[in-house]
């Protein structure tokens, strides 16, 4: 009798915690429920709640965007700078962080203060100045100009120096007795025993890089420089009435980076909870 | 046995070579701007930069005492309020809802942890379906149910309102991925020795899951403080600083200010730089003493 009772008990706790699950997945996919829904109609369909309901494909939506807006070169512009500060970023990132982590130098305190200011200044403060720098050496409208500003990672010099820092002290000790250089001992041992870290930082590096805004808005004027981010703007306010295009269009734009997601989903946790969790 | 030294001048000249490209793009663009704009700011300039007259710190007064200026920083600081309690409570509730050792849970933290890396063009864009005026899910149900369209994002009272739903939105996936990343670090043996000694769940979510996630919490106060004062790209998106200025946040003002009078934008931009370096310190000096770093 009471275990009946308990066991009904339960059940009905079961029950109203996946309830609670579902009503929670159900508000947070909304948006993005709505929007590829309406994305997948034609335009007449729109201003019915029948919008809603998945029913046949029309693809308008996403032609339209690609017609209209160039979005096949927002995005080829998108991967390339963002693929262009990843490397950069985990290029100097390697370099700075063995340096900070396993070279002795004199003035290595300050230099480590130097990487942390640097995280103290937002990028909003310095695009004045940015700006003009980046008129004056004429790259306005130009791939250098949304890529090198941002070569350089204080971020990724931690995560790589706090990386080689694990590295075991015999490692180094053997590797000295066989007469290995720095060099040769950061690119066969160093490198490779990183990896994770760097695969985080890639992931980060790429994420950040790819969903910029400000800056491109800033630094292009020309289609072929516009990065998709900036290109969905300027189609908005294009398409602004048509919200099949408009969201058929931000559909296909998200879509690179949630599969990034999908591949990397590990890499990312790790750098995103690197920040805060006290290692 | 003879040992090869790794010299220490070579070192030196080794950490030299390793550390140029950083600290050269780092001088390039982001001190030398940093003093560029403080000085700057001293300037009055004409839209193209030809002309530039010395005015000292009078820019700067005038810079503060602006109306729009002002607005701009209540703007930003009703935004930030708005937004970062919201989003870190909201992350807070689905990761502990998550972190439940059901069937089919891994679903649910995908879907939970889906906006983490959403770009602030695509949340922002997104939320249009849902408000925009004539075709948006909002008034396309009001419709429906026989009510009159509101226009949400056109009215100056609603408008910060809306946008700051799509930054909520935003933030969630960051908020619940470091959340429950927390959550999985602390032992299951606190929760059951609790409950052992007869705390129920409520007590024990603010006896011991709060306090022990105080890194976390402490983390994402920080960040997202920090995101919400640097907002620029929903406002440009979704309202254009409009409808009157009602959503014309600190960023968006200096954005607009610079083609015209990048003297009065870089005076703008060193009150922003300002306003961070205080809150951070704020930040970290309080929270530092506060939160529980378990070991």
């Amino acid at each position: 009798m009471e275990t009946e009772a308990r066991r009904r008990s339960v059940r009905w706790g079961l029950i109203s915690r996946y309830a609670l699950l579902t009503v929670c997945a159900v508000i947070v996919l909304f948006p993005i429920y709505s929007a590829v829904m309406v994305a997948s109609k034609p335009l007449r369909a729109l201003g019915d709640l029948g919008v809603l309901v998945p029913d046949g494909f029309d693809s308008d939506g996403f032609t339209d965007g690609f017609r209209s807006a160039r979005l096949g070169r927002f995005l080829v512009n998108s991967v390339i700078v963002a693929t262009a500060i990843t490397a950069a970023q985990v290029m100097t990132s390697v370099m700075a962080g063995y340096a900070l982590a396993l070279l002795r130098f004199p003035g290595r305190r300050v230099v480590l203060w130097v990487f942390l200011a640097t995280l103290m200044v937002p990028v909003e403060v310095t695009i004045v100045a940015n700006f003009e720098t980046i008129q004056r050496l004429g790259w306005i409208d130009s791939y250098q100009a949304l890529v090198v500003p941002f070569a350089a990672f204080a971020v990724g010099t931690f995560l790589l120096r706090q990386a080689f820092l694990g590295i075991p002290g015999d490692l180094r000790d053997a590797a000295r007795m066989d007469g290995h250089g720095h060099l040769s001992f950061l690119w066969r041992v160093a490198v490779p025993m990183a990896r994770p870290s760097i695969a985080a930082l890639s992931v980060f590096s790429f994420l950040l890089a790819w969903n910029q805004y400000l800056w491109p808005l800033l630094v292009t004027n020309d289609d072929d420089f516009r990065t998709v981010q900036i290109g969905l703007k300027a189609l908005s306010s294009d398409a602004g009435s048509q919200l099949n295009v408009v969201m058929g269009a931000t559909v296909m734009a998200s879509l690179p980076i949630f599969l990034l997601l999908v591949v990397f989903e590990r890499q990312l946790v790790r750098g995103l909870t690197a920040g805060s969790i006290k290692g | 046995m003879t040992r090869r030294p790794w010299s220490r001048r070579r070192e030196g000249l080794l950490a030299t070579a390793l550390l140029t490209p950083s600290v050269v793009v780092f001088g390039v663009f982001v001190f030398y701007p940093l003093v560029r704009t403080v000085y700057l700011g001293f300037f009055l300039q004409d839209p193209f930069g030809i002309s530039r007259r010395w005015v000292g710190f009078d820019q700067y007064v005038d810079v503060i005492s602006d109306d729009t200026f002002l607005n701009s920083l209540r703007v930003t600081g009703l935004f930030t309020v708005f937004t970062v309690p919201t989003s870190i409570v909201a992350g807070l509730a689905l990761a502990v809802l998550a972190h439940q050792p059901l069937k089919g849970m891994r679903f649910f933290r995908t879907v939970f942890a889906s906006t983490v890396a959403t770009s602030v063009a695509v949340a922002s864009l997104l939320w249009l379906v849902l408000l925009q005026p004539s075709a948006g899910i909002v008034n396309t149900f009001l419709d429906s149910i026989g009510r009159d369209r509101v226009d949400l994002l056109g009215d100056p009272d609603t408008a910060l309102f809306a946008v700051a739903a799509t930054t909520v939105w935003q933030n969630l996936g960051v908020a619940f991925v470091v959340c429950i990343a927390g959550l999985q670090s602390i032992p299951d043996e606190l929760h059951e020795a609790a409950e052992v000694d007869g705390h129920g769940p409520i007590s024990r979510f603010t006896r011991i899951t709060v306090p022990l996630l105080g890194p976390q919490l402490m983390f994402l106060t920080v960040v997202l403080t920090i995101s919400a004062i640097q907002s620029f790209g929903q406002i440009d998106l979704l309202t254009e600083g409009g409808p009157q200025e009602a959503t014309n946040v600190l960023v968006y003002e200096l954005f607009k200010t610079l083609p015209t009078d990048p003297g009065a934008a870089s005076a703008q931009a060193v009150v922003l730089f300002a306003i961070m370096a205080v809150l951070s310190g704020l930040q970290f000096g309080w929270l530092d003493r506060r939160v529980h770093y378990g070991d």
